[in-house]
């Protein structure tokens, strides 16, 4: 809940070095998470995310950013839907699909900069 | 704590205390089965005699034409299929049973639909305008000779719009004279049962589903009126309670407490128009203060209820709008849904011409006989802060 209520992560990042996003307008949640990446160990030095979605997707949001700052790119693709929703204290089962769109935003987001390099 | 305000009462309603004062004695000491013949049985029947006769004088009906539910979804149940039934046996071999409704029905109503078209039943679905309303040409056009039963709601539980009732019981009426085939006539009028005529001569409808506690009576009590001669066969079965139509031992202090909400609804212009000013004031707040906020629903004061409005608000999703308006204590609600497996968007408002995301971004207000002028007051103070915070969130 403090994860919905008072955010941490929310925003732009004006020069972010990769955009990932996911979600589709149907289901109501549309997020973009903004990542900095050192160039030299491919740690992901700031994120931040723009979620338009329910009270989860926002929880979700907030969560994944919290676990993938700091991490090298390598080990941010490992995080799963499962890590997001038990840090978040298990997600009720209709709401599971909300950290498996954060996991894939920043999988998309981890992918294009491999595209990228 | 801080004071909660409730905002919500499309949704239900608080107990009305003076109903709850005449439900008492049948939640203590007058528990008798209304079937049993001894003194204790015979003043449970005599309740709910009672009660039978007050509803048949607010519907305008015989009380023998009274059912009792356990809920409206109950009623509309047994209207929908009860009817279908009873024509169904009537049926030569490989005859369809044939029906009109709308896109906007309560799930109560639509779900029957969609599972007795599993069953070969060819459902119309009559689409609705941006108000919310269905064209009367549109219904004309799908009547067929061979229609048998028309199911339209009263007033819509999500944007308040009203159905013209009145001229589709008229229209099948007419037909109903010349054909030999009749229609039967069911609408569903839980939504309108506090402020809109229920008179069922007037209207011309077969049956009509009302419901407790939507009335500031209690929950687990509904009623469907059905026209003596109307063919219907029951669907709960296992004893003769409510004219066969029904098995299932009474809730007497149920059905004394919805007599009791009846009996207090006073469809008063004064009632009306006191209820519009508030609707009013919260309109011109939320419009002036939240940009980007846009109303769903009729533009027309006639076509919609006085309680109801909703409301999108561009860049801000239904669902955590409200639970961060229940976190600052406030009660209302949203047509998206994100909880369903489907995650569809309300079929009201998609039906509406909305796109998904406005139909997402949706939130409905309904007022009540307890909102004062205060709550709407500090409802406009607070919702813009609350979007404001949402929209950053967004990035919209």
């Amino acid at each position: 809940m403090e994860h919905f209520t008072n955010p941490k992560f929310f925003g732009k990042i004006k020069d972010a070095d990769v955009i990932g996003k996911a979600g589709n307008p149907r289901c109501g949640d549309l997020l973009t998470l903004y990542l900095k990446i050192n160039p030299k160990n491919k740690t992901i030095t700031d994120i931040k995310f723009e979620t338009l979605g329910c009270a989860s997707a926002i929880a979700s949001s907030d969560m994944i950013c919290k676990i993938a700052k700091g991490k090298t790119m390598e080990e941010a693709l490992k995080i799963g839907f499962q890590d997001v929703s038990n840090r978040l204290g298990t997600l009720p089962p209709l709401k599971i699909h909300c950290a498996q769109l954060v996991t894939e935003a920043l999988k998309d987001a981890i992918n294009k900069n491999l595209l990228n390099a | 704590m801080k004071k909660k305000i409730y905002l919500d009462f499309a949704a239900t309603t608080p107990l009305d205390k003076s109903v709850l004062k005449k439900m008492m004695p049948y939640l203590e000491n007058k528990f008798g089965n209304a079937s049993s013949i001894h003194k204790f049985g015979q003043e449970a029947s005599e309740a709910i005699d009672e009660t039978r006769t007050k509803m048949a004088k607010f519907l305008n009906c015989k009380p023998t034409e009274i059912v009792f539910t356990g809920s409206a979804s109950e009623s509309n149940n047994l209207a929908i299929r009860g009817v279908i039934k009873a024509i169904r046996r009537k049926k030569q071999a490989g005859e369809k049973i044939q029906v009109i409704t709308t896109k906007i029905e309560h799930k109560a109503v639509l779900e029957v639909f969609k599972d007795l078209e599993k069953e070969g039943v060819k459902v119309v679905y009559l689409p609705v305008g941006t108000d919310g309303i269905i064209n009367i040409d549109d219904l004309r056009a799908e009547i067929t000779p061979e229609t048998d039963l028309i199911s339209i709601m009263y007033a819509n539980n999500e944007v308040g719009s009203i159905q013209p009732i009145k001229k589709i019981g008229k229209i099948i009426s007419e037909i109903n004279k010349i054909e030999q085939h009749p229609i039967y006539f069911h609408t569903d009028a839980v939504q309108a049962a506090n402020w809109l005529d229920l008179d069922v001569n007037s209207l011309g409808v077969h049956l009509l589903t009302l419901s407790g506690h939507k009335i500031y009576g209690p929950k687990g009590v509904g009623i469907l009126y059905v026209k003596e001669g109307i063919p219907i066969m029951p669907i709960i079965l296992g004893g003769s309670h409510e004219w066969g139509l029904r098995a299932g031992t009474e809730n007497v202090a149920g059905i004394v407490g919805m007599g009791a909400a009846i009996s207090q609804i006073k469809h008063t212009k004064t009632n009306t128009l006191s209820m519009l000013k508030l609707k009013e004031k919260l309109i011109k707040g939320i419009l002036t203060n939240v940009r980007g906020s846009k109303i769903n629903g009729p533009l027309k004061t006639d076509d919609q209820l006085p309680n109801i409005v909703n409301f999108s608000f561009l860049g801000v999703e239904g669902e955590s709008l409200v639970i961060t308006l229940d976190e600052a204590g406030f009660a209302v609600s949203t047509g998206s849904a994100c909880t369903s497996t489907a995650l569809m968007p309300s079929h009201v408002l998609i039906a509406m011409g909305l796109t998904d995301l406005n139909a997402h971004s949706s939130l409905r207000i309904s007022l009540g006989k307890y909102t004062t002028i205060k709550e709407i007051d500090l409802f406009i103070k607070i919702l813009p802060k609350v979007i404001e915070k949402l929209r950053r969130i967004s990035g919209r």
